[in-house]
């Protein structure tokens, strides 16, 4: 299909998502928010389908069965009253395939792969450009902690572990070298992006992380916690839209990531309590 | 003009129209609202298309290309349904 035409629908795929989203803060117009939103979706999937680097289906086809009947499942048969901890589990989800996209670029990327990934700046002697590392290196770490992180709060709330804060002493440091030891991998990688055991290294530093960030928090508390990850699986979105260079990953997902900040914000109000103060306030009475 | 600043344009723009997007909303559409964006966060679903599809031999990234449709398919999927489900009961109970 004509790449004018693909662009053009994206556009009007995120019109339908900003529409959706507009939608769904008004009670009036929530119904319909939605369905502008998931037709939006439905748009951007098409379009995508008939792009032209899309040679083979097997994979897309079982990948599409695979998730449609779970997601279906889960949708349909979830009590009313596990409400927040399945939108905990799509959300981890959605971090989740953020991470997977950006890793098989990255591994597409390399020059044993023999096929150099379509990137908008190629390094010379292969591996990844200075801008698509970076992109890749947030879209995989943000991506992981929101799918370790999500796991954690659907595990809190099913009363698969218990609500309460949990942590140890000197958690808040573990946290933050994992933090800098991730930054220190992708800022590496940049200069030599070739080193695919590191890459996998800061993979697994950022699941550390993801259930390190979610442990000391409360029950309670956990809907914000939620809301704050559905705004880092925008985030993750966007930068595997850098990755890929595809416009309608930057525009819904970044959407996605600044509206769920702010919606995170309302919440915390609502509930009387501080981002910060959900964040880390518990932590510290938790040792 | 290099690709990656339109990239970069549309970005910082989206962000800020995220921000202005979302201003009063009751407390009883914050779960839908959420669950909705939270379904539209699926979109990576059109990146994870594209990293499935290159037609390339390479297990690795045929598995994860795999894992990527299937990931965000539960996402895209499973979001809309229940915010419809969640959206339809708050009708009936009006």
């Amino acid at each position: 299909m004509n790449p004018n035409i693909i662009e053009i629908a994206y556009i009007v795929a995120a019109a339908l998502f900003i529409l959706g989203i507009k939608g769904l803060s008004k009670p009036k117009t929530a119904v319909r928010g939605n369905q502008l939103a998931a037709s939006g979706m439905l748009v951007a999937i098409v379009v995508t389908l008939l792009n032209s680097s899309v040679v083979s289906y097997e994979w897309i086809v079982a990948g599409a069965i695979v998730g449609a009947i779970i997601g279906a499942t889960l949708a349909v048969k979830i009590q009313m009253t596990a409400m927040p901890q399945l939108i905990a589990a799509l959300n981890g989800f959605g971090g989740g395939a953020s991470l997977a996209v950006a890793a098989a670029e990255f591994i597409k990327s390399q020059p044993a792969s023999g096929t150099l990934a379509q990137l908008t700046d190629h390094a010379v002697g292969g591996g990844m450009g200075t801008f698509a590392m970076i992109a890749t290196g947030a879209a995989v770490f943000i991506g992981a902690v929101t799918l370790t992180g999500s796991f954690v709060a659907f595990a809190k709330l099913q009363e698969l572990i218990g609500g309460q804060p949990k942590g140890f002493p000197g958690m808040k440091a573990v946290t933050a070298i994992l933090l800098i030891g991730s930054i220190s991998i992708i800022g590496y990688l940049t200069v030599d992006p070739t080193q695919t055991q590191l890459f996998w290294v800061m993979v697994a530093a950022a699941f550390i992380m993801g259930i390190l960030l979610v442990m000391p928090i409360g029950g309670a508390d956990m809907p914000v916690v939620i809301a704050l990850l559905n705004s880092y699986s925008g985030i993750a979105a966007a930068a595997a839209g850098f990755v890929m260079g595809n416009s309608v990953l930057i525009i819904a997902g970044s959407l996605v990531g600044a509206s769920g900040i702010i919606l995170t914000q309302i919440m915390c109000k609502a509930m009387n309590r501080s981002l910060t103060n959900v964040l880390f306030g518990v932590m510290a009475e938790a040792g | 003009m290099d690709i990656s600043i339109i990239h970069v344009t549309l970005f910082v723009l989206a962000i800020f129209l995220g921000i202005e997007l979302i201003t009063k909303v009751p407390p009883t559409l914050h779960t839908p609202l959420m669950s909705g964006s939270n379904a539209i966060s699926g979109v990576t679903l059109v990146g994870a298309i594209l990293a499935a599809g290159h037609g390339g031999n390479e297990t690795l990234i045929n598995v994860l290309g795999f894992m990527a449709v299937a990931l965000a398919t539960i996402n895209v999927v499973g979001g809309f349904m229940v915010t419809n489900r969640m959206l339809a009961m708050f009708k009936r109970k009006d």
